[in-house]
């Protein structure tokens, strides 16, 4: 077999491994998929009115809130699926199935793309429940397939640099419970994005962190994408984040599982 | 190299291995033929695990050379893994998993194919007495069948060198005795054995060769023979009333010890019935009068004991 099948198949097992026990506990999507689902309600029907009226937009309301909100929970979403892969993959490095993965001829990155692979298909379902949801309480896509098409790629995109991220702070961490902080910074950076107001109502300093960090040009392009606001050059933005958040947590990743195992 | 591939399944010289200022392993040489079993035999906290750690590519060592199969483990540790199989004192098997699952994730691993490794499952489920067990959820399984379970994922691939650390570690004597004869079994289809262990019993009945290790230190290393014969041998200990007595005992016997303070004499013998029978008459024939006699053979305790820094009697006393 080639490296390259091998790396492939191998990948292919774990992360079949991986869908088997996130079935075995459905608890961990549902959790992933609940919180965003939880914040969505509470921002439209609780900060919403008034959020929606500051808007600037004539007849701002909470109808259009939902259509400001969507992208930025979406995107809370796949930030709060980090919080699962770290604490699932600081976990599973405790097993002993680990150490005699390591002492196997199988593609070494296998262990760590199988996490990787399986948490973005958990991220999406959660974003599918969290979606459907947005529908149900009046949230109206202005765009057509092709958008809604590069939205999804976008997402799965984001989902991936998250994940390679999220394995690499779950290797990071001494205990399961270290795994389990570890990732909270990544669910407080769309909170400080243009998410749920746009940066222009935030104090200097906190406007300029919000238009420079990573999840406003996200949220920008998924907006754009799925209600035709303006992406101007967002959208190039978001994909270079992406790409380079996933080669540093890929490398980083790779380097921890090298490592020597704790005895 | 060839010569050495079908000659020695694994040769370590100068292995050396410390965790921050704590050495672990301390130089060590050995060198395990093709085919044999080697019992890695040690107190806890010897060194065991992290030389099973070490020559199963686990963990990397901080000196010395080290070849599996006639590859070095450091420069070719992937060459090495393909012909290895390892189980670990803690079981290494994935508790959300039925033993099929873990063993089908194996077979898939090893890519034997869906049919083969289908095959493969089935028949070690056989093999390992898991049938009835094979759906259910690893975490129901006992202690002793999560250890066959195990084995069982560490035979999937038909390794050649088979790591095992203290694989009866915690068994029931049942189960004991079946990874013996599991162990034996494996042997005589051509597989070399690598295992730890603190049972001399276990060394004693499996091992083609024993190495004692002690602090990081292999403080003893050859047959199971050769070991014992390394303790002055057996002796016969007669123990008197009086002063008077062991005087006549001690001129009785040539090359007998005495210690008059515990009013003893130690006659050296093998330990076997004839000699000891002779000894009785020698007695009688004199009418020396003993008030016990006790009985002394060197096992592999009194080896491992000695070589360890621990000395204990083992003693048979028939009054």
């Amino acid at each position: 077999m080639t490296t390259y099948s091998l790396v492939l198949g191998d990948s292919a097992t774990m992360l079949r491994r991986n869908l088997r026990r996130m079935r075995r506990y459905p608890s961990l999507t549902f959790f992933i998929a609940g919180i965003p689902v939880v914040l969505l309600l509470l921002f439209v029907y609780v900060f919403g009115g008034t959020l929606g009226a500051g808007l600037g937009q004539v007849a701002g309301g909470r109808t259009e809130y939902i259509a400001y909100v969507v992208p930025g929970i979406l995107l809370i979403t796949v930030a709060g699926a980090a919080q699962g892969t770290a604490i699932s993959v600081a976990m599973d490095m405790t097993e002993g199935i680990i150490a005699r993965f390591r002492t196997m001829d199988i593609a070494r990155v296998s262990v760590l793309t199988g996490h990787v692979v399986g948490s973005v298909i958990q991220t999406m379902l959660a974003i599918a429940i969290v979606m459907v949801v947005a529908l149900l309480i009046g949230f109206r896509s202005t765009t057509g397939p092709l958008e809604w098409a590069a939205a999804t790629g976008l997402l799965v995109l984001a989902s991936l640099a998250i994940s390679w991220l999220s394995v690499a702070l779950g290797m990071v961490s001494k205990s399961v419970e270290t795994a389990s902080n570890l990732p909270m910074f990544l669910i407080l950076l769309p909170l400080m994005s243009s998410g749920f107001v746009p940066t222009g109502s935030m104090p200097d300093g906190l406007s300029w962190f919000a238009e420079h960090q990573p999840f406003t040009p996200l949220i920008e392009t998924v907006r754009g994408l799925l209600v035709g606001t303006p992406i101007g050059n967002s959208g190039v933005v978001a994909v270079g984040w992406c790409i380079g958040i996933s080669v540093v947590g890929y490398l980083w990743a790779r380097r921890l599982y090298d490592r020597d195992p704790a005895a | 190299m060839t010569a050495i591939r079908s000659v020695v399944a694994i040769r370590a010289g100068g292995l050396r291995k410390s965790y921050g200022k704590q050495v672990v392993l301390d130089g060590i040489d050995l060198e395990v033929a093709e085919g044999t079993v080697f019992a890695l035999l040690g107190p806890n906290g010897a060194g065991k695990t992290t030389m099973v750690r070490i020559l199963s590519t686990l963990i990397g060592a901080d000196g010395g050379e080290v070849h599996v199969a006639g590859h070095d483990i450091a420069r070719e540790p992937d060459a090495v893994r393909s012909v290895i199989g390892v189980t670990g004192q803690f079981s290494a098997v994935d508790g959300l998993f039925s033993g099929e699952e873990n063993l089908q994730l194996m077979a898939d691993l090893r890519h034997l194919g869906k049919q083969a490794g289908r095959r493969r499952v089935d028949e070690l489920l056989q093999r390992f007495d898991l049938v009835d067990a094979a759906r259910k959820p690893v975490t129901t399984y006992s202690g002793g069948m999560r250890r066959r379970l195990d084995l069982a994922m560490t035979l999937i691939g038909d390794p050649r060198i088979i790591f095992l650390d203290e694989p009866t570690a915690g068994l029931d004597p049942r189960s004991r005795r079946g990874m013996w004869q599991t162990i034996q079994e494996l042997v005589a289809g051509g597989v070399t054995i690598f295992l730890t262990t603190q049972y001399l019993e276990e060394a004693d009945r499996l091992a083609h060769r024993i190495g004692v290790l002690d602090r990081g230190v292999l403080v003893a290393e050859g047959t199971p023979d050769e070991l014992k014969r390394l303790l002055p041998g057996g002796h016969i200990q007669l123990s008197f009333t009086g002063a008077a007595e062991l005087e006549r005992a001690a001129r009785a016997f040539d090359g007998a010890s005495r210690d008059d303070e515990s009013l003893t004499l130690q006659i050296p013998s093998d330990g076997g019935i004839p000699s000891l029978r002779a000894l009785l008459d020698k007695l009688e024939a004199d009418s020396i009068d003993v008030d016990a006699l006790s009985l002394q053979t060197p096992d592999l305790d009194d080896v491992f004991l000695s070589l360890t820094g621990n000395p204990d009697e083992q003693k048979v006393t028939v009054r």
